[in-house]
């Protein structure tokens, strides 16, 4: 006689998919009626490990569909395809403050996704599990190449589509821990978009120099990637989050160098004084560190540091003078930025100048600062520092799993519609 | 195209616009010129999903803003292991919003005509100026297969330029965790393949035919099944009159897989093809040792006569070659020198005496071996004895002899060292492409449900209680 619950088949399809593609999980072959655990495991870069499960009922058949049946309980309910993914938390006894993101793009995340016996809670890492399968996520769609840029001093990566090209492009910025962070730009070389993720707080000449980088540094990576032979010169794109917005807004409304087809930023402002270098605007911020605030938890909030929205024209980019079309995503719940003030102003101003026609708003109640993109997990609060600190802190990054997880679906798919109808 | 293969298409789906050939050739020069000034005109997109998949599974090819009604190509190409170059295409129209979806319209023509979702990989043959005779079978399965699949503008002519855009897509016959291991053991020579997961799993014993060597393609892909699958060498290429086979060392190979510590033991069963499934049968017939829980044959016959080695098979072989006919190029067809062995009695398997489920999945345009006579054969015997509720055949018209895993392309006459005289020849193995490939298509997916039904349990109502 086999044993109690035998022979249970667990399927993940596919089991090799891009990061911003959806998986159906089956499990078959169990009793009716039973129930079960399904649980994925994470063992991210830095060695740190992320769990996620989801309780289920078998139905007649002997059959669980994550895709279609709801999840009675676990790290998320109801139905929910792809809450394996976006749920993952750090396994208890981890240290607080961690945060999962990809520096080799060139492997994939590995998850396991196991079914255990029952509605458990803990301890998985000391049972058998059912049945197990591995599951690859990439950045990289097959033949993406990924090119390391240093002409021009550039700290950079450009990651170019397959194909005999020429592509649209896009400049890549992240916020301000700086470092060269690829994987939003691999995944955008994925939908056929030439993209250079660049490095502009802690590139090589930054770090040399001991001084922040200028226009001019934007203005070469720009021609970077105008001049390549796969690239279509006039149709490049700018995509910042963060502290990469002010730099995307700046050079979008006052660069006679950068002639962007479109703009997209990520929960950030357009309040920094607009005559200023990299350094004066670093200088402006600290000022105001007065208005720093903390959570219960200790947590660092910066959002009021900018605020009020100040009226003086000199102190924020003139988004009326914008000839492209732009679009902000805003996490209402970002406690690192006003990104709400700075949208409703920045909407406010466009509409004063008549160019309104060229805003798209997406607007998300309770997601945080960090809208990546989508099935990774919210980072409400994670430990920070900021480039040219000594100190790193617990920053508050805001937002509610579940509204957070759908804004990152959501504000991903029309960033790619948004990109596809200014770009190709 | 010519208008008259357009409206010669008489099935319901096809769209009921009607294009004249001064509207095609003002469509091709607007995709032409439009790929040219390229500040203006829309970029045409290009994707498969997914990517990266098993070679099993099925793919979406879409093509995105392309004008409207605009005659496009699309392509893919594949370089081999062996340096050879393997391709397919069909021509498409755009819609009225400028899309083409391999899934949902019909092609025009190419290597394949209507709506086939699949057939930029079944129907992929050797480029123009190819060696004669190839087969596409992937030795190392721990990288995938590669393609590209590319959209070219217009139908004639069509690689006279460059592609308006290319992707590269993944065929794997491993699944991520499934983990690869050499057997040298027992005098035994293999390949095995565990799934990931705890286990236990089912095993399986699996082996090829009479080409000989180590293929490990199929094991893979069981093994991505949950399958523990170990496939078996038994004879190199052209060796097979001197491999020293004794029965013996297939029941070895059976309960290496049956011993390994992730296998259920009373769940092993045996896949087989050709000369393959005539040891699978013989060892379920005949063998005091290994008690199989059920066994594959694809392309198979019974003639193992008992108490013989499978070298002394040959022998039966040899007696009857002056049956093996020639076509119009020369192509070995054998069929007959299995017809003539068949008529003697003792050349066969008493299929009677088979105690497990057998599945056995044949041919009707086999030129190597007259499988689905066997296939009566088999059926006749085992009715006699009561078994025949043991026996599930699947036979596919127009299907030859090489019934490989779906969406492999199909190989109607390829390179074969002859074992008894070391001849080179072609064989010609039978089918027509479109019904092969549907058989393939169809048998795996049954065969699949078949080893689930055996090897995996069904819950049942007393183990519950």
């Amino acid at each position: 006689m086999d044993r109690k619950q035998c022979c249970v088949k667990l399927s993940v399809q596919p089991s090799r998919g891009l990061m911003d593609e959806k998986f159906i999980v089956l499990v078959q072959n169990v009793w009716p009626g039973f129930q079960l655990t399904v649980h994925a495991l994470h063992q991210c870069e830095d060695g740190h490990s992320w769990e996620a499960f989801g309780h289920y009922t078998a139905d007649a058949t002997g059959t669980v569909n994550v895709s279609e049946d709801p999840s009675l309980g676990g790290t998320y309910s109801g139905v929910e395809p792809m809450g394996l993914l976006w749920s993952l938390r750090p396994v208890p006894g981890s240290k607080p403050g961690i945060r999962m993101r990809k520096m080799n793009v060139q492997t994939p995340m590995e998850v396991t996704i196991s079914v255990y016996q029952g509605h458990q809670t803990e301890g998985f890492v000391d049972q058998v599990s059912l049945a197990g399968v591995l599951v690859e996520r990439w950045y990289m769609a097959p033949g993406v190449h990924r090119i390391p840029i240093t002409e021009g001093g550039l700290t950079a990566t450009l990651f170019l589509p397959p194909g005999p090209g020429p592509f649209p492009g896009l400049l890549d910025l992240w916020g301000g821990t700086g470092d060269l962070l690829e994987y939003r730009a691999a995944l955008l070389a994925s939908h056929g978009i030439a993209s250079l993720a660049l490095d502009y707080l802690t590139p090589k000449i930054s770090m040399e120099a001991g001084k922040l980088v200028d226009n001019e540094y934007f203005e070469t990576a720009y021609r970077v990637l105008q001049q390549h032979p796969q690239v279509l010169g006039s149709r490049i794109a700018m995509l910042g989050l963060s502290f990469g917005c002010s730099v995307t807004l700046k050079m979008a409304a006052y660069s006679h160098v950068l002639k962007l087809r479109c703009a997209v930023c990520v929960n950030g402002s357009h309040v920094q004084p607009v005559d200023g270098s990299m350094t004066e605007i670093m200088h402006f911020f600290r000022e105001n560190v007065g208005k720093v605030r903390f959570s219960e938890e200790k947590e660092v909030i910066w959002r009021n540091l900018l605020l009020p929205i100040p009226t003086d024209p000199s102190l924020k980019v003139d988004v009326g003078r914008l000839q492209c079309p732009l679009l902000l995503v805003v996490g209402e719940d970002d406690q690192n930025w006003p990104a709400y003030e700075s949208a409703m102003d920045m909407k406010e101003m466009m509409e004063r100048a008549g160019n309104s026609h060229l805003l798209t708003i997406l607007w998300y109640p309770n997601a945080g600062h960090l809208i990546e993109p989508p099935y990774t997990p919210l980072v409400r609060a994670s430990t920070f520092k900021p480039a040219q600190s000594p100190e790193t802190m617990m920053a508050l990054w805001g937002g509610e799993t579940v509204a957070h997880s759908r804004a990152q679906e959501d504000a991903w798919r029309k960033t790619l519609v948004f990109l596809r109808e200014n770009l190709f | 195209m010519s208008l008259e293969r357009c409206l010669s298409f008489s099935r319901a789906t096809l769209r009921s616009v009607c294009f004249t050939k001064q509207h095609l050739q003002r469509c091709v020069h607007i995709c032409v010129r439009r790929s040219s000034t390229m500040s203006q005109a829309a970029l045409p997109i290009l994707s498969v999903f997914p990517s990266r998949a098993l070679v099993d599974e099925k793919f979406k090819v879409l093509v995105e803003n392309l004008p409207p009604g605009c005659p496009v190509t699309i392509h893919s190409l594949h370089h081999s292991e062996d340096q050879d170059y393997w391709e397919a295409y069909g021509h498409y129209i755009s819609d009225d919003r400028g899309k083409v979806s391999v899934s949902d319209d019909l092609s025009f023509g190419g290597t394949y005509t209507g709506k086939e979702p699949m057939g930029l990989l079944w129907s992929m043959r050797p480029v123009l100026g190819s060696r004669k005779g190839l087969r596409l079978r992937k030795m190392n399965v721990c990288t995938p297969m590669l393609m590209d699949i590319s959209v070219y503008s217009r139908h004639d002519g069509f690689r006279d330029q460059a592609p308006l855009a290319s992707v590269l897509i993944e065929r794997w016959y491993m699944a991520p965790g499934v983990r690869r291991i050499d057997i040298r053991e027992r005098g035994v020579r293999g390949t095995l393949f565990i799934p990931p997961g705890p286990g236990p799993f089912p095993g399986l014993l699996d082996m090829w035919g009479g080409g000989g060597g180590l293929l490990e393609y199929r094991s893979a892909l069981l093994a991505s099944h949950g399958y523990v699958s170990l496939a078996l060498e038994y004879f190199s290429p052209g060796q097979l009159q001197t491999a020293d086979l004794e029965f013996n060392y297939f029941e070895t190979a059976f309960n290496i897989v049956k011993d390994h510590p992730q296998v259920m033991p009373h769940r092993v069963g045996i896949f087989g093809l050709s000369l393959g499934s005539i040891v699978t049968m013989a060892l379920a017939v005949e063998s005091r040792i290994v008690r199989p829980r059920c066994c594959v044959c694809i392309s198979g016959n019974h003639c193992f006569p008992p108490g013989r080695t499978l070298a002394g098979i040959t022998g039966e072989v040899d007696m009857n070659y002056d049956k093996v006919r020639v076509d119009e190029n020369n192509y070995h067809i054998w069929r007959d020198v299995g017809l003539a062995i068949m008529k003697e009695p003792s050349s066969k398997l008493d299929m009677g005496k088979i105690n497990c489920p057998i599945l056995l999945v044949n041919g009707h345009d086999d030129q190597n071996w007259p499988t689905v006579e066997s296939a009566e054969d088999i059926a006749e015997m085992m009715r006699a004895a009561g078994k025949e509720h043991l026996l599930t055949r699947l036979e596919y018209p127009d299907t030859g002899h090489l019934i490989e895993p779906p969406f492999s392309p199909h190989f109607r006459a390829t390179n074969f060292i002859v074992n008894l005289t070391k001849e080179k020849v072609i064989m010609l193995w039978g089918g027509q492409t479109k019904p092969h490939s549907d058989a393939q298509e169809d048998s795996w997916r049954r065969i699949l449900t078949f080893l689930q039904q055996h090897l995996y349990c069904s819950p049942s109502p007393k183990a519950r209680l």
